[in-house]
């Protein structure tokens, strides 16, 4: 037997060790890597996947750890991938969600890995598909799926998750906040978090206003999205949250928005896949050369990406 | 337009013991960053156990340990230990804190590949990492080449 294939075996015989080596392998790309990700999505199923997003500071760190307490009090094994903003600059990351999960560190049922954006926009990282298959294979019966936190263009989770919570503080806006297109518009349960601050109810009150206003004219899925205060400090409204992830889910399978579902998740990662590996093998063929031509105006950057495009397929 | 780079090197800092004085962990934490590096701080008060657990999961290449309580040759021996139990022998242990030049050498002994004392500068830790990790890098690469070629010439006969 191979390396990947022994790999893929002890991830399925639910090793954290292996879990760990074959999310770095999957969102390293390294070699291999292909072998690994095709031998463990043929061999498991589908797991019910949480999303968390929301603006920095939300809580929603603090958060993932009382639903892991919550669900591991029913007996389920939970994995999370944190994602943190990778630096632009050094390309670099501080990855702190871990540091507000510290409750589960003994416990076995447990895993949670950090990852870092490595440049992309969106609030995940373009493996992070990868990295849930191996969660799957593993074993996991609920996987968490936090995002970076960048508030209102965080859409990119809707792809990655099955039920999305987005959350957010007491005192971050009005219902004018709330009616701004992107975030609001895939949050499937909305969260006040730190209801132990002031304003709470101000806040739950404001976002359910700002979801009914012309709510009517949205596609009917049959779901309208509650609201529910939390706080993640004191543990106020956690049992209420599980509770009504668990009715979204049932609404996903009873409506068959599951299996849509599911499938949106899949083209986003075949296509981020395609993205990847087509503009990797053309820019390949970008040179000195032909920057040099664009400079001089020779040619212009659509025709020359065409031409790049053509000579590929030729190849 | 770059080449795929090579994916950033993974490290775990870590505060074990009771001490609370995490500023030099977090300056630490900084500097890596800011040098390309993807870096996991655990937070204060962490056991040796909670630590492995954490390089375990979050499958770092190297543990960056903070201790300024005095119990570092205590506790940083005994997370080294954990490191090999576990079978993760082959990440890079560094140390810093208020350590006395005197406990270096058993330390090292004990399976701490580095200690960095107070002074020291974030630059020459920056260095250190950067070398010492690719240097580990390239020789577990060689082993695997060599370890294919004997297999290959298994094979062959």
């Amino acid at each position: 037997m191979n390396d990947v294939r022994q790999l893929a075996r002890r991830v399925e015989g639910g090793d954290l060790s292996a879990v760990a080596r074959a999310i770095s392998f999957v969102v390293d790309e390294r070699p291999g890597s292909e072998e690994l990700a095709s031998e463990l999505y043929r061999r498991s199923s589908s797991v019910h996947k949480v999303g968390l997003a929301g603006p920095p500071g939300s809580g929603k760190s603090t958060l993932t750890g009382r639903l892991i307490s919550y669900w591991r009090g029913q007996g389920l094994k939970v994995g999370v991938l944190a994602v943190d903003p990778s630096s632009p600059v050094s390309g670099g990351a501080f990855l702190g969600d871990r540091l507000r999960i510290q409750d589960h560190a003994g416990d076995p049922g447990v895993y949670i890995r950090s990852l870092a954006t490595r440049g992309r926009v969106g609030g995940l990282t373009p493996t992070i598909f990868g990295a849930i298959h191996v969660l799957e294979a593993a074993g996991f019966q609920k996987i968490i799926v936090e995002t970076v936190g960048i508030g209102q263009d965080e859409v990119e989770v809707a792809h990655a998750a099955d039920t999305v919570l987005y959350v957010v503080t007491p005192g971050l806006g009005d219902e004018i906040q709330a009616l701004k297109a992107g975030i609001m518009e895939i949050g499937d349960i909305f969260v006040v978090n730190k209801a132990d601050l002031q304003g709470k109810d101000k806040a739950v009150a404001d976002l359910r206003r700002a979801l009914a206003i012309g709510a009517e004219a949205s596609p009917a899925d049959g779901w309208a999205a509650p609201v529910l205060a939390t706080s993640a400090l004191t543990g106020e409204g956690i049992a209420a949250l599980g509770e009504m992830i668990e009715r979204h889910r049932d609404h996903l399978d009873s409506s068959g928005q599951r299996s849509r579902r599911l499938k949106d998740q899949l083209r986003a990662e075949v296509s981020l896949y395609l993205a990847r590996r087509i503009s990797r093998s053309v820019e390949k063929r970008l040179t000195e050369r032909h920057l040099s031509a664009l400079v001089e105006r020779k040619t212009d950057p659509v025709t020359l990406g065409q031409e790049l495009l053509e000579a590929r397929g030729a190849a | 337009m770059v080449e795929e780079a090579a994916s950033p090197y993974r490290i775990l800092i870590a505060k074990p013991g009771l001490d609370g004085h995490d500023r030099g962990a977090k300056v630490i934490v900084r500097a890596l960053r800011d040098a390309g590096f993807e870096v996991i701080y655990t937070g204060i008060r962490q056991t040796p156990e909670m630590i492995a657990r954490a390089a375990l999961q979050e499958d770092v290449d190297a543990v960056g340990l903070s201790l300024l309580s005095g119990a570092h040759m205590t506790l940083f021996p005994r997370i080294a230990a954990i490191l090999k139990e576990e079978g993760l022998g082959d990440i890079l242990i560094f140390g810093g804190g208020i350590i006395p030049d005197e406990d270096f050498p058993l330390l090292r002994k004990k399976g701490i590949d580095r200690v960095f004392g107070p002074g020291t500068s974030l630059r020459s830790i920056v260095d250190y990492l950067k070398e010492a990790l690719a240097s580990r890098k390239k020789a577990a690469d060689g082993n695997k080449k060599t370890r294919k070629a004997q297999e290959g010439a298994k094979a062959a006969k």
